[in-house]
């Protein structure tokens, strides 16, 4: 029972210890903090200044929201930009995805070759960078020969409002940088599928299931999580990638005379807020659809509570009718005393 | 008429025999096309076959376009005839870029350039996600929300801010826009790495740290002796990644190390691969006028050299490290948990 605090209180050579972690994470906490933290707080100042570099550094004005505006009412490059943006993310992200899926388990059935396949499959992640895409789209290189796009075009425009007809036309006139993109997503689909437990197809083989079921019933479900990761990456990455025109367009703007850095930061949040938008859609719609388990839980619950709820009702109503019964069974020997008084 | 009644019956014999032959050449046909539920059928087979070739084509064929392009000369290209395979083995398009890219030198900066980040990248990735997956701190799931937060956070958003933050430290020109971002953790992509070790560190038994402690090991020896040599297969990746997204990262390359648009005459000029790939066209043009009549106009044959060349290096370290590369994702648990 020394004062001078040498008694150590249960669970504090622990926490002491663990303290060590902090160590550990430093370089990191402070990259995050120097790099990532104050660079974002500098950005949104900035973007609410008129900035203009001088020999002797930047002369700031305050304009407050002015800069925003100004996107919206004088600039149709960045609308028209975002437009294209949004639909081609929206269209081309959920194909990317199914595609992977697609040849992650065709890559993972009991094939000769294996190897060679993936090694074709996995090239991409090597040498897909945007100066080789650019110089491959400069040559038409990077979409299928054979495949007549003018036709499904026209195909397309008669039944689809012309928008949504030209951005599906140009998933198929840019087939191959789309597969292109797709190599890391099938590689994390692959390693997830080698994950789930072959006893799992057993048990549903003996139940008689086919291999359609087997898929919908036990492979989705496995990879949903995958499935939300992949959509995650190919959103930024596709947002991310230097042959994104807007980013061009922020480049640009950061460098030219009339916008300035001000400006750009402006477009810069603007930008990076829709794509977080997007993401959030996204994370939405694949975590709010429950599979066919969840589904049946929730329905057996709904079930439960309603029968315990009817009961309830019968409880009560018949209390009361009870209640009700006792009450005349009251008023009547009341009356018959009455009576007989 | 007894003997009409037996051909009869053995008609309708041979009928119930041939009926019952040709429902099991049925049965037999469609297990070979379709398969059991164990074994897979040929038609099956041969669908899989036919799609994973074809889809492999498709992945194949800007590569194969590629190289057949870049051994063209120019009557070849204009031939209408000479579709893929050209007249002759035409190496000038080689020679040419070679010269316009000044390929020894800018390939020796490109290996720095992706080298040294990668190196730092793998240490102190491997450091924080050992510290985030092996001690219960105070603050750890945020932390590591704002580590998947910085993974979402496009580069824009804090683009320009660094840019100046760089130029006033006077990072810019040089290695050093590379190095410092690595050693803070804040690299190309570094927050997958980081999430790649925190997951692999996290499967390493707690029993045996525990009995490296009681043998008197401190806190750095155990990661040491103990976690690093056992985290191989995750360092692999991590190494390759990191050095496959560095070297094809063209703009903040552009921007920071090789100094797009503020040159310096004393400081050494880096250059890279990626980067010169990206400004093929003016740097070959440049090279001409000052060769002289040496040099041919720009082709696509010359642009499609260009281009093999800026790529060979990691499709030969590729072709070498596939197994490694394709077989250790299984290995390291990327997907998590």
């Amino acid at each position: 029972m020394k004062k001078n605090g040498r008694k150590i209180k249960p669970g504090e050579l622990e926490r002491r210890e663990n303290a060590i972690g902090y160590l550990f994470i430093l370089p990191w906490l402070i990259g995050l903090v120097a790099l990532v933290l104050w660079p974002m707080a500098q950005s949104f100042q900035y973007s609410l200044n008129k900035i203009r570099l001088l020999p002797q550094g930047m002369a700031k004005v305050y304009v407050g929201f002015e800069n925003y505006s100004q996107i919206f009412l004088k600039d149709p490059d960045f609308i028209m930009g975002l437009e294209t943006y949004l639909l081609e993310t929206l269209i081309s992200v959920p194909v990317i995805v199914a595609f992977s899926l697609i040849i992650a388990m065709l890559l993972n059935q009991k094939i000769s070759c294996r190897g060679l396949f993936r090694m074709i499959f996995f090239l991409p992640i090597i040498i897909a960078s945007g100066p080789v895409m650019q110089q491959l789209a400069d040559q038409e290189a990077a979409s299928i020969p054979m495949m007549n796009v003018t036709m499904i075009e026209q195909l397309l425009d008669e039944y689809l409002p012309h928008v949504l007809a030209v951005s599906i036309t140009s998933v198929f006139s840019n087939m191959i940088t789309l597969l292109w993109y797709s190599g890391v997503q099938i590689l994390i689909f692959l390693a997830a599928l080698q994950k789930i437990d072959t006893s799992l197809y057993e048990a549903a083989k003996m139940d008689g299931g086919s291999k359609w079921e087997c898929f919908w019933k036990i492979t989705l479900p496995t990879v949903k999580p995958m499935i939300l990761l992949n959509v995650v990456y190919t959103v930024i990455f596709m947002s991310n990638n230097e042959q994104n025109s807007l980013i061009v367009l922020i480049y640009d703007t950061m460098l030219s005379a009339t916008g300035g850095y001000g400006y750009a930061s402006a477009m810069a949040w603007l930008y990076s807020l829709i794509e977080s938008a997007i993401v959030i859609l996204f994370a939405l719609l694949i975590m709010g659809r429950k599979d066919v388990y969840e589904r049946r839980a929730k329905k057996h619950r709904r079930e439960m509570k309603k029968e315990a709820r009817l009961e309830k009702k019968i409880r009560r109503r018949g209390e009361r009718n009870e209640r009700k019964y006792a009450k005349q069974q009251l008023k009547q020997k009341q009356k018959q005393s009455k009576k007989s008084a | 008429m007894q003997s009409s009644s037996l051909s009869k019956n053995k008609s309708s014999l041979k009928r119930v025999l041939s009926a019952e032959n040709r429902e099991q050449m049925k049965y037999k046909c469609r297990k070979f096309i379709f398969g059991s539920k164990d074994t897979e059928g040929a038609g099956k087979l041969f669908v899989i076959y036919l799609l994973l070739i074809s889809i492999g084509f498709v992945y194949l064929y800007p590569v194969l376009y590629m190289i057949s392009k870049s051994f063209m000369n120019l009557n070849d290209l204009l031939d209408t005839s000479i579709n893929w395979i050209p007249s002759q083995m035409y190496l000038d398009n080689y020679k040419q870029a070679l010269k316009s890219m000044d390929y020894w030198k800018t390939f020796r900066d490109s290996v720095v350039v992706a080298g040294i980040p990668t190196l730092i990248n793998v240490v102190i990735c491997a450091i924080v996600g050992y510290g985030f997956a092996r001690y219960e701190f105070k603050g750890k799931k945020l932390l590591i929300g704002l580590l998947l937060f910085s993974f979402i956070l496009p580069p824009q958003a804090t683009m320009m801010p660094t840019y100046v933050f760089y130029t006033n430290l006077g990072l810019i020109n040089s290695l050093k826009a590379f190095v410092v971002p690595a050693v803070l953790g804040q690299g190309i992509k570094s927050q997958i790495f980081i999430l790649i070790f925190y997951n692999f560190f996290r499967q390493i038994p707690k029993v045996l740290i525990e009995a490296a402690k009681i043998d008197g090991a401190g806190h750095f020896k155990i990661f040491r002796k103990i976690a690093l040599p056992s985290a191989a297969p995750a360092i692999l990746v991590v190494f390759l990644f990191s050095i496959v997204w560095y070297w094809n990262e063209s703009y903040l390359t552009q921007l920071y190390v090789v100094g797009a648009f503020t040159s310096n005459a004393d400081t050494y000029h880096w250059s890279s691969l990626i980067v010169s790939l990206k400004n093929f066209e003016n740097s070959y043009n440049t090279a001409r006028s000052v060769a002289g009549s040496g040099m041919v106009d720009i082709n696509e044959s010359i642009k499609m050299a260009g281009t093999m060349l800026s790529i060979l290096p990691l499709l030969l370290m590729y072709l070498v490290l596939q197994k490694q590369f394709v077989e250790s994702v299984d290995r390291t648990g990327i997907t998590g948990e």
